[in-house]
């Protein structure tokens, strides 16, 4: 009988899915394991690998205490194979075939769709570790440098999540994909990862932030829709996901406003009310908050791209074909098919933005993204909070989804922050006043030194409320390995 | 659609491609204007294609020839970020009537033909470098070229998805050039042609996809690389200039479409056509270096080029005449000189490239989907290449003896060696092969008459006329003929023509516009593919197609 709940660690893969006895696939994951640890190998530098690290791994599924914290290597960590647990009975929540029971095998006719988004979510897995490779060198702290490691090793999960899925259900295809996982890399001029975004440099610790918080976001939403999948080993991946993916969100949210809170309170303790005093304000060793306003335009608008065109018959396919649904499909009032409903999009005519209704299954990615912008402003709001607490006098504001784009309708024109559209010479001209210069990211690099002192904390980013696992201020969350 | 389509462009007009002149090497690149339709209703997203797209390539890929001598390798290229091209507009074919769809894939077939056949008629050769994602027409694009570099970034992959995606044919050479040209096995090209997502990498190579890949790192210096090489390997002639292919002298009326040459009077109530074509007025030029000075209002050219879009302007502008009447007017004599001097210097680079112009369009002439026939007057100039009309027609008549009234010389009908395999089919064939298919030692019996002004008793007694009748029968035959022509169904017209213009062996190039084409225009006309359900329609839609699963 198969303990379906406790993971197994009876095989070199902890695993809930039973591949003890899955030969096959054992055999397929086991020959893929070492381009993978040899892929993870060379991507850290070395002595954070011989570190112990205070790490969580998922033990199981359960809700209720899926994760256990302990000191690990990183190379030694367990990334093992884990899907929700089955929910009985489940029925195809959307499209042609909603109502029919989901599908535990992959229907022949809806192969390639499947393979191709399941390629594609895995390729960004990957791809975000390969941006941050370097961060570990200019940690502001033992704390942050161990989330960076935690988010690093579950992404490394998530990319394990989607091989085990592409060997077990697409044949050799599958493992061909799975192979090309490890052979593209992120900015790679011979093989770079599919989405514009992760081939980005993550150059410091506010874009690893940002990042996180905007980007991972991106991955959240992906994943809730693929979490409503009729093909129903994909839903119960992505379900778990979703509970780690959490926590990488939080690490961006909590990391861009403890940076927001150490400016406020270097402003306050010298007297500085004045947000746009730029050049006081970076002498005391922080950020000032317009240089983090522009690194939002930039990574929100990155993000917004990845949501691909706002009219997509990808998208629609998807959809009707029950293989990818909407952000809380179960809780939108409708009939779930959508073959004769409209939605709105947005659309250039004539120089002016404009919205029009399409059919809203060809709407499915503007669709998303709506619900990613309502999702993104709550953080934004609470970090608003913070700086309305201290009497300075600042706003971050998300930019107009037409600003910066390289995707959809709004990548021929160019539109300013507050979504008026002027000439690209015009655009060019002011883009510094919106976006990081080269000199804001030095300014910020020259900030990146590393604080390895437990307790301790770079000048410009402020102390967590609590610690991971209730520890206590001091706690070394990373023991670092000494050459 | 009550829009002319104009056939006629020059590069100050283009939308869509741009060329880049680097000695023996020019890089052309293909970057489709999004808002660029030739019809309202679709975006050319993604370097997709329609109509208009393939207009400004065929007019890339004559002037090549003719303005651009000098170029011996033409990389053709995407000039757009990850993607090569996507193929023809499936909104556009979505929305197009069917007669349009024919019209479009028939005219992007001859264009891609004529680019693959530029390497054979005069050494200029068309490879293509793909970067992004090559698919469907995007690939036919390709296929069309000499030499495909594929780069291996582990994403862009060539692609043949019409079948699992759209329920159609890759109609345009896609499936014939996968078999015939690639020589890809069959069973991988099944695999090939059912799986959306296509072939990459390392395994385009292996199965014959694609003749070589490179890491994206190296690619583009490759591909410069390999243009070199190639363009020093060839044994293209220099030559130092090109001549201008200066605009047309054309004006379209209500009732008729004139040119220099040729004039198309349009009978609208008959449903027919009559194009006339009057030979050279003057003594041909003395030499090639005088014909070169002439160029575009040499005779010999600026015919082929009007008789060329008269023959285009028909087919998409005029859908409703279904015969058309080929008459000349002039000297023969006049006519056998001027082919004579192209004949004799054929190894002069505009000789040759007339010749071949010559022999496209006569091409053109054969897969035209009307009733052709030829009307052998008085004072007509059916010699040499008009001479080959006589032959590519379903049927001849020729006037026979003195017509009361009538001074114009007397009809006749002359041979030159140009007819023994200047102007060859597409099933390489000379017309007069194929007319005499079944006896071949007619054709060298022939030859004894070359160049002598054969009447009409002489003409039909070689079999080179259907008819030859006097002043007594003449008008009521050929009436007759007409009306009966115009009674019968245009489709069963259409497909009996097609049938017994091509004789004997297939080509690749017959197999395109027989058999691929036919089957493409069945599947054009199926519900599965075109009705309210069916998956062209449906495209874009998300709902996928419905099929009737009935074998057929
Ligand atoms: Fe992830
Ligand atoms: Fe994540």
């Amino acid at each position: 009988m198969l303990d379906l709940i406790n993971v197994s660690y009876d095989t070199q893969i902890p695993n809930n899915v039973g591949l003890s006895e899955d030969k096959k696939v054992l055999k397929a994951l086991e020959k893929w394991h070492p381009g993978y640890i040899n892929w993870w190998n060379d991507l850290i530098p070395q002595n954070f690998q011989d570190s112990m690290v205070y790490l969580r791994t998922a033990v199981s599924v359960d809700p209720k205490g899926w994760a256990k914290f302990d000191y690990v290597k990183m190379p030694e960590y367990r990334w093992g194979v884990l899907l929700a647990p089955a929910v009985e009975d489940r029925k195809i929540p959307m499209g042609e075939h909603k109502g029919e029971t989901a599908w535990q095998e992959v229907p022949g006719e809806y192969r390639n769709m499947l393979k191709r988004l399941i390629v594609i979510q895995g390729d960004t897995e990957p791809g975000s570790v390969e941006q941050q490779k370097f961060l570990g060198l200019t940690a502001p702290s033992l704390y942050d440098m161990r989330n960076l490691f935690q988010v690093n090793v579950e992404e490394g999960r998530h990319l394990w999540a989607m091989v085990y899925l592409l060997q077990k259900y697409f044949g050799r295809d599958g493992r061909e994909e799975a192979n090309e996982l490890l052979v593209r890399s992120s900015g790679s001029e011979d093989a770079p990862r599919m989405l514009g975004a992760f081939n980005e440099e993550t150059p410091d610790w506010l874009s690893f932030f940002m990042f996180t918080y905007f980007t991972d976001r991106d991955g959240k939403m992906q994943l809730e829709s693929l979490a409503q999948s009729g093909f129903d080993p994909l839903s119960r991946t992505c379900r778990f996901m979703l509970t780690e993916e959490a926590h990488h969100m939080f690490v961006g949210e909590t990391g861009v406003g403890r940076t927001i809170q150490a400016t406020l309170e270097a402003m306050n303790a010298n007297g500085i009310t004045d947000p746009y005093d730029v050049g006081k304000i970076r002498d005391l060793g922080v950020i000032d908050l317009p240089t983090i306003q522009k690194k939002l335009n930039l990574h929100y608008t990155l993000s917004l791209d990845l949501f691909g065109q706002e009219v997509s018959t990808n998208a629609a396919n998807a959809f009707n074909a029950g293989i990818k649904g909407r952000y809380m499909e179960q809780r939108i009032d409708d009939d779930h098919q959508l073959q004769n409903d409209t939605y709105p999009v947005t659309s250039i005519v004539d120089g002016q933005i404009k919205t029009e209704d399409v059919p809203a299954l060809t709407a499915i990615n503007m669709r998303l993204r709506d619900d990613y912008v309502r999702d993104a402003a709550g953080g934004v709001g609470r970090w608003n909070k913070l700086i309305a607490k201290s009497g300075i006098e600042f706003e971050l504001k998300l930019p107009h989804e037409g600003f910066h784009r390289q995707i959809g309708v709004f990548s021929t024109v160019a539109v300013d922050p507050d979504g008026a559209i002027m000439s690209s010479e015009e655009w060019m001209k002011r883009q510094d006043e919106w976006l990081p210069t080269k000199a804001d990211g030095d300014f910020i690099q020259s900030l990146m030194v590393p604080c390895y002192e437990a307790g301790k904390y770079a000048s410009w980013i402020a102390p967590p409320k609590v610690g991971i696992d209730n520890k206590p201020g001091d706690f070394e969350y990373v023991k670092l390995h000494m050459a | 659609m009550t829009k002319v389509i104009d056939f006629q462009t020059d590069p100050s007009k283009y939308r869509h491609w741009k060329i880049e002149y680097d000695g023996p090497v020019a890089n052309l690149f293909m970057d489709v204007d999004e808002k660029g339709g030739l019809f309202e209703g679709y975006d050319l997203k993604l370097n997709s294609y329609d109509l208009g797209v393939d207009i400004e390539l065929a007019d890339v890929v004559q002037r090549m020839r003719f303005e651009h001598p000098e170029v011996k390798v033409v990389v053709m290229q995407s000039a757009k970020d990850k993607v090569f091209c996507a193929g023809a507009n499936i909104r556009m074919l979505g929305g197009a009537a069917h007669g349009h769809k024919v019209n479009f894939c028939k005219f992007t077939n001859e264009t891609r033909n004529s680019y693959e056949a530029a390497l054979a008629e005069s050494g200029q050769n068309y490879i293509c470098a793909i970067k992004g994602a090559c698919a469907g027409g995007g690939y036919e694009l390709a296929l069309a070229c000499n030499h495909l570099m594929l780069t291996d970034d582990s994403t862009s992959s060539v692609a043949l998805p019409e079948v699992p995606l759209l329920a159609v044919l890759p109609g345009t050479g896609g499936l014939t050039r996968v078999t015939d040209k690639r020589k890809v096995r069959r069973d991988l090209a099944d695999v090939f042609c059912s799986v959306e997502e296509g072939v990459r990498g390392k395994r385009a190579v292996e199965w014959g996809l694609v003749d070589e890949v490179f890491p994206n790192s190296k690619f583009d210096e490759a591909v410069v690389e390999r243009a070199r090489e190639m363009a020093a390997a060839s044994d293209k002639a220099d030559v130092e200039k090109g001549i201008d292919l200066t605009p047309l002298e054309r004006r379209i009326s209500e009732g008729a479409v004139t040119y220099s040459t040729v004039e198309v009077s349009l009978n609208r109530d008959e449903n027919r056509a009559r194009i006339t074509i009057d030979g050279p007025d003057a003594d041909a030029p003395a030499d090639m270096a005088a014909f070169t000075k002439v160029g575009a209002d040499a005779w010999m050219l600026r015919c082929a080029r009007e008789l060329d879009d008269a023959i285009l302007h028909l087919r998409n502008n005029e859908k409703e005449l279904g015969l058309i009447e080929f008459q000349t007017r002039g000297d023969p004599a006049r006519v056998v000189a001027h082919e004579a001097l192209l004949l004799d210097n054929s190894d002069h680079w505009l000789a040759n490239e007339v010749l071949q112009y010559w022999k496209r369009v006569l091409k053109r002439v054969d897969v035209t989907s009307r009733s052709l026939v030829a009307i052998v007057e008085h004072g007509s100039c059916f010699a040499g290449p008009l001479a080959e009309l006589l032959w590519a027609a379903d049927r001849s008549y020729m006037m026979l003896e003195e017509f009361d009234g009538d001074n114009r010389p007397l009809a006749t009908l002359t041979m030159t060696d140009g007819n023994f395999g200047t102007y060859p089919m597409g099933n390489d064939l000379t017309r007069l092969e194929a007319r005499f298919y079944g006896t071949p030692e007619q054709v060298q019996t022939l030859k004894d008459s070359i160049g002598e002004a054969l009447d009409a008793e002489g003409a039909d007694d070689l079999g080179l006329v259907t008819y030859a009748y006097d002043d007594i029968d003449w008008e009521d035959e050929v009436r007759l003929f007409m009306e009966e022509r115009a009674s019968f169904s245009p489709d069963a017209m259409t497909g009996m023509e097609a049938n017994l213009r091509f004789v004997g062996p297939e080509t690749m190039e017959t197999r395109i516009f027989g058999r691929l084409t036919a089957w493409q225009n069945w599947i054009f006309q199926r519900p599965n593919a075109v009705g309210e359900d069916g998956a062209l329609q449906r495209y874009g839609s998300g709902v996928r197609g419905k099929y009737n699963m009935e074998r057929v």
